[in-house]
């Protein structure tokens, strides 16, 4: 907004390239540690004036989360849904589609991956089918619901941040009525639930690790989603037209399809997290699997400001500030909502501190 | 339900219109409140989480002062203080209004669990029901016209801020700012003033909207209390054209959506139970779909990021 005119003839003086590093460097450190200050100065002042003492708080957060083998699995387990739902956002956003609905992709997709899993199950089919074909149905199914929301912005200029929450609100209705009606198990009485999965093909834990595959499998579309982005004419076309459409279509991009594209593809992301807490987690589709993972992936997105391999830092630091919860409540007696306030916390101090970026101070030349 | 049973099929719609007030108040708070807000140019997402912090603190207060108007008041306040936080927040550059509201609606309904855990056994005095169901003796239509008191006061008001929005000189500037961040500029208003007090009255509004929860219906505190009433504000915006008016029937109509399936119910109609309560955003969808892109003739603020 105000650059300063320079009088002609009088070049500005350039900073070195040593200089501009320093620079950049410090702007993309900066927010965030401004972030990590606010947020400790402001829950430390909360659990004080709820008569704690913050350090110890502090503590037995770390340990909780992170302290020793048990943390770090209970930790990695969490952080595993919200990788999948953090790149549900993360993906349409490089296109420049922000979409806020993926907890309706995630059920539909748990609901899809439990359906075909018990049909596969009662055809005798072995594990290493069936678990492809779950993840292929929670995919398709979450790719198809945003891909549809992605249509919608193409085709009718329906805005797909409303879009998409709308949608999801038709998706929990729709998970309902088949988890209460036709894909009821009879069995199920006061928490209506699908038919629960044979006990050999529920998704084991990794050899060595008391964490499912789920997170291998998140680490994985992670890593693809990274270097898709980052090596491919795709992912650079997909920058090209959600950073400027006109000019995309200008050298011939297909933008249409790229966005709907990017938006399906964020849509498989949140129907795998649902078919993998399905095989993982809960066994069955159940109101268990309406959790809030979809609503703090966008957090997670946009703290990882939509980067791919971003998500999954600030993802395993969510599972692991969710994680300490039990403890704090054990040893302090601190209810549980602590932990949900704390995350609050930090995420509005993050999106605050975004303000940071791009001031003048990191760009001014002496 | 037995007493709809005993009406027969009159029972549905009295049931219906007795649960979409119930159900349709809270809804009408939130929605008239973030159509002000979204007036200004501004959305806030995070109305879930103020919901939640003035259904907690009305209770509180109610329970404290034996007084429920001054728990109203006090769920008011703290709306306010929320809805200014999220406002002058998202005046910083480069600061996301919807990433914001979404984290402004964690930390919310975390502080409000946090600070109501002593709160889920007691009962707090609510607020008195009007009755206008004082000349007929069946037990149903009484109880389905005893009106939630801040459902007079939210019809008042959804008139009063249509005109104040359509005939004051402040409204008139915020629709300015709304519109247009440039023409308000040339005119010499500032736009981020009057969208932190948008904002604010949202907030307001958003806190009273959770009182009603605590206070009438279903007029106690829990953490199961708000079904993404807050949420679901968005949907109730655009349904109702940013007109403050229309507010009341989008909280009537997806009050009553919600009320159809277990008047139903009690006449031992159970069939797509859930889908009914899908129809309100089904419709709101298709709106949007009739519409596409909200322009000025739909009452569409410009400088709303989900118009562009």
């Amino acid at each position: 907004m105000s650059s300063i005119p320079v009088p002609a003839g009088m070049p500005a003086a350039e900073p070195s390239a040593a200089a501009l590093k320093w620079r950049a460097l410090a702007e993309s450190l900066v927010p965030a540690a401004a972030a990590l200050v606010l947020t400790v100065l402001l829950f430390s002042a909360a659990v004080a004036l709820a008569g704690f003492n913050a350090f110890e708080v502090w503590g037995l957060i770390v340990l909780g989360g992170f302290g020793d083998a048990f943390a770090w699995q209970n930790t990695l387990q969490r952080a595993a849904p919200l990788i999948l739902t953090g790149l549900a956002v993360a993906l349409p956003a490089q296109a420049g589609r922000v979409i806020i609905g993926n907890e309706g992709a995630l059920v539909l997709g748990g609901l899809a991956a439990a359906a075909f899993g018990n049909v596969l199950a009662s055809a005798q089919a072995g594990a290493w089918l069936v678990w492809p074909a779950m993840a292929i149905a929670g995919a398709l199914a979450g790719g198809i619901w945003i891909g549809l929301v992605g249509l919608l912005r193409e085709k009718r200029e329906v805005n797909e941040t409303i879009a998409s929450l709308l949608m999801s609100f038709i998706a929990i209705a729709l998970f309902n009525q088949c988890v209460e009606t036709v894909l009821r198990d009879p069995a199920s009485l006061n928490k209506p639930s699908t038919k629960p999965l044979p006990d050999a093909l529920l998704l084991p834990t990794m050899p060595g690790l008391d964490v499912h595959y789920g997170l291998l499998l998140g680490l994985l579309v992670a890593l693809a989603a990274w270097a898709v982005m980052r090596f491919t004419p795709l992912g650079l076309a997909l920058r090209v037209a959600g950073g400027n459409a006109r000019t995309a279509l200008g050298v011939g991009l297909p933008v249409v399809k790229l966005t709907i594209g990017a938006c399906a593809a964020g849509g498989a992301c949140a129907g795998l997290a649902g078919a993998v807490e399905v095989a993982a987690v809960h066994g069955a589709a159940n109101a268990s699997l309406i959790a809030g993972y979809g609503y703090t992936g966008i957090l997670i997105a946009f703290a990882a400001r939509f980067s791919p391999a971003g998500v999954v830092p600030v993802a395993i630091l969510v599972g692991g500030i969710a994680a300490s919860g039990s403890l704090l409540q054990r040893r302090l007696g601190l209810p549980d909502a602590a932990v949900t306030v704390l995350l609050g916390f930090a995420f509005v101090a993050l999106i605050a501190c975004e303000t940071l970026r791009g001031r003048q101070f990191f760009k001014a030349s002496k | 339900m037995t007493d709809a049973s005993a009406l027969g099929w009159w029972g549905v719609p009295l049931a219906i219109l007795g649960g979409a007030i119930r159900v349709g108040t809270p809804l009408l708070w939130v929605s008239l409140g973030e159509t002000v807000t979204e007036k200004a140019g501004r959305i806030n997402l995070g109305l879930e989480g103020t919901l939640l912090m003035g259904a907690m603190t009305a209770f509180a207060v109610s329970l404290a002062s034996g007084n429920p108007w001054l728990g109203c008041l006090a769920a008011a306040g703290v709306g306010v203080l929320l809805g200014m936080l999220h406002g002058a927040l998202c005046s910083l550059n480069r600061v996301n209004d919807t990433a914001m509201g979404i984290a402004l609606m964690l930390a919310g309904s975390g502080l409000a669990f946090w600070l109501g855990k002593p709160l889920i056994q007691p009962s707090a005095p609510g607020l008195p029901a009007i009755a206008l169901g004082g000349w007929s003796d069946v037990a149903a239509v009484k109880a389905s016209l005893a009106i939630n008191p801040l459902f007079a006061i939210g019809l008042v008001l959804a008139f009063a801020t249509h005109w104040a929005l359509g005939r004051t000189r402040f409204g008139l500037r915020l629709r300015v700012v709304g519109d247009s961040e440039n023409a308000a500029r040339a005119f010499g208003l500032s736009p981020t003033a009057y969208r932190i007090a948008a904002t604010a009255f949202g907030g307001a509004c958003a806190g009273v909207g959770g009182a009603s929860l605590s206070l009438v219906y279903p007029g106690a505190w829990s953490e199961a209390l708000s079904s993404g009433q807050g949420v679901m504000a968005v949907a109730l915006v655009i349904f109702a054209r940013w007109d403050p008016r229309r507010c009341v029937l989008a909280g009537l109509l997806f009050g009553g959506a919600s009320a159809i399936s277990p008047a139903l119910q009690a006449l031992g109609y159970s069939q797509g139970y859930y889908l009914l309560a899908a129809l309100p955003y089904a419709l709101t969808l298709a709106v949007l779909i009739g519409l596409g892109k909200p322009g000025p003739s739909h009452g569409a603020p410009g400088e709303l990021s989900l118009n562009r």
